[in-house]
């Protein structure tokens, strides 16, 4: 398909004016950006409302918004559990993230891995946690260049194009896209996040609540675009006297997700960014109002099944490449003017940067904190350490570009769904160890964590990747649940079982720095 | 500090917070086409509904830590 020139100028201006802004962020303050907690962490500075919007574009990536609507669109009512779960991650975040920015506050932690290793006193446990971290993060943000590549595929940017005597070459866009970030992310870290956040929230916004207007006008009302959808899907099968069936995996997957989000190391540094408890308490009901702009931009999966735009020769490129991936690009451009498209896809092109740039400044952390500083070296300069976590960054953001360019797409879609199940496994450490003063120690958080991260890959692999919920069978009753969950529950088990045993045979002392008051 | 701000006290309030996990775990309660809005069956406004009640059950919590001063 041809270039749209109209769409392709409103996108690069509004693309490269954001990127701009990100850049300048920090000539307009005096920060020192030798400094880690002020690159990586933006020195814990956030108010409220900087956190709604920085919060919101992190963790309502560019993927989501194209992969959700894309799961409603190929498999319905499923695809929806991205409403629940962006739902049920608040009462968390209200109730858990408060005690550990608290902690962190205190104790300079910038990562929650740090949180680990003063916890328990245990190196190999923050590093089981870090590396988690890492490696659960670096397909999360090959699959927001993905999302950027799906969205230049929607101008008619980045089809394969044949250079005789080299061989196809399809990625240029998304090279200049890379480079923008990665010098926007080198240079201003946190700081130019949080500034190029707000232009993708309120770019999200109009796109979202002009697509929900006038593309149910367009066809005639809500009534007949859910009457175009496949009855079959509308709705979750019900389950039978021996399995629970999709309505209970539908649950699975909302309850692990809303405990896994928070894990992750890029809502942490959001988190950490912020300037205090309240701003996460106020965020907790603040930012369901992303959960609503959500909600309805899955319900545009719903709308591109009624247009039809799968079926339309235009678009067909796009879907053979992408697959419904292409959904919601095709739709934008079916339904809206060239210009109004291509602020649409500057709010997913932006809404790509700005979760893609804190990935790779936490990947950065957790690497210079837990790793160089931990094993390589302990009595490094701020400055040093500042400037490890920047070029860690970057190397992040290079394996993550590897992947989309290199290897095929299913390698990033797959490692993510993997990445969500081993994340999860983090959840001992870091939530349970906020509670449990000393019912759980570093040896059976390990084992827990070790047993978890088997287990989870296990059922991964026996699934095929094809999905993230396994079949468990238990007393003849099927209980088809997210994998996350049935690793974490082994996971836990075995933490504390350990753990007991443990503390009853040895009588080491306790290594823990924090102490309850920390915690408030 | 004192003794008021370091016990861990369970006040009724809190129980706002499950009242979310309740209406949206339990997946029969709204895995329905009626009741439809504009044409959007419940299946699909329920949740989206749930984005604003969730706010609703979080406000009456925050405004009690914060008086007791959290």
């Amino acid at each position: 398909m041809s270039a749209n020139p109209v769409a392709l100028t409103v996108f690069l201006v509004l693309f490269f004016a954001t990127a701009g802004l990100g850049f300048y962020a920090t000539k307009m303050k005096s920060v020192n950006l030798s400094d880690l907690g002020q690159w990586g962490l933006g020195g814990r500075s956030f108010g409220t409302l900087i956190a709604w919007f920085l919060l919101g574009g992190d963790i309502y990536t560019a993927y989501t918004f194209v992969a959700v609507p894309a799961l409603v669109a190929g498999a319905g009512a499923t695809g929806f559990f991205a409403v629940p779960f962006t739902i049920l991650m608040y009462p968390v975040l209200f109730v858990v993230m408060p005690r550990l920015w608290s902690v962190a506050n205190k104790h300079g932690y910038v990562t929650a891995a740090d949180f680990v290793r003063g916890r328990f006193g245990s190196r190999g446990l923050a590093l089981a946690v870090a590396a988690t971290g890492i490696v659960a993060t670096i397909p999360y943000i090959a699959l927001q260049l993905m999302g950027m590549q799906i969205v230049f595929a929607g101008m008619g940017l980045n089809f394969t194009l044949n250079l005789p005597g080299i061989g196809a070459f399809h990625d240029l866009p998304l090279l200049v896209a890379f480079l923008v970030l990665a010098i926007y992310t080198y240079h201003s870290g946190l700081h130019g996040t949080a500034m190029i956040s707000v232009v993708k929230g309120i770019l999200v916004y109009v796109a979202v609540l002009a697509a929900v207007i006038v593309i149910p006008i367009e066809l005639g009302g809500y009534g007949k675009i859910f009457a175009a959808a496949d009855p079959s899907t509308l709705l979750l099968g019900h389950g039978t006297a021996n399995n629970l069936g999709p309505q209970f995996s539908f649950a699975s997957l909302a309850l692990g997700s809303a405990l896994a989000l928070w894990l992750y190391p890029h809502s942490i540094t959001g988190v950490f960014s912020s300037s205090s408890r309240s701003v996460l308490k106020r965020n907790a009901f603040l930012l369901p109002s992303f959960t609503f702009a959500l909600a309805l931009i899955a319900l545009l999966g719903v709308m591109a099944v009624a247009v039809g735009v799968k079926g339309m020769p235009e678009y067909a490129e796009g879907y053979r490449i992408f697959g419904n991936n292409f959904a919601i690009p095709a739709l934008f451009l079916h339904s809206f003017s060239p210009w109004f498209a291509g602020l649409a896809f500057a709010a997913i092109g932006v809404g790509a940067l700005v979760p893609a740039a804190i990935m790779s400044i936490s990947c950065g952390n957790l690497f210079t904190r837990n790793i160089y500083k931990e094993f390589i070296a302990p009595d490094c300069t701020p400055a040093t350490e500042s400037r490890v976590a920047k070029i860690m960054s970057l190397a992040t953001k290079l394996a993550a570009l590897f992947f989309v360019v290199a290897l095929q797409s299913s390698y990033a879609i797959n490692l993510q769904l993997l990445g969500g199940i081993w994340i999860c496994q983090t959840l001992p450490s870091v939530m349970l160890a906020l509670y449990t003063p000393r019912q759980l120690n570093a040896p059976g958080l390990l084992l827990g964590w070790l047993a978890g991260m088997v287990a989870g890959t296990w059922m991964a692999i026996s699934l095929q990747f094809k999905g993230a919920v396994y079949s468990l069978d238990l007393f003849g009753l099927t209980i088809p649940c997210y994998a996350a969950i049935i690793a974490l529950v082994l996971n836990i088990i075995i933490a504390y079982a350990v753990s007991f045993l443990v503390s009853t045979i040895s009588n080491a002392p306790v290594q823990d720095e924090t102490v309850a008051e920390d915690y408030l | 500090m004192d003794e008021k701000t370091r016990k861990r006290g369970f006040h009724p309030v809190y129980l706002l917070l499950v009242l979310p996990f309740v209406a949206l775990l339990w997946v029969p309660l709204y895995n329905r086409i009626e009741p439809q809005v504009f044409g959007i069956p419940f299946f699909y406004w329920y949740q989206t509904l749930w984005t604003f009640l969730g706010t609703v059950c979080t406000i009456p919590v925050y405004l009690y830590e914060e008086r007791k001063g959290k």
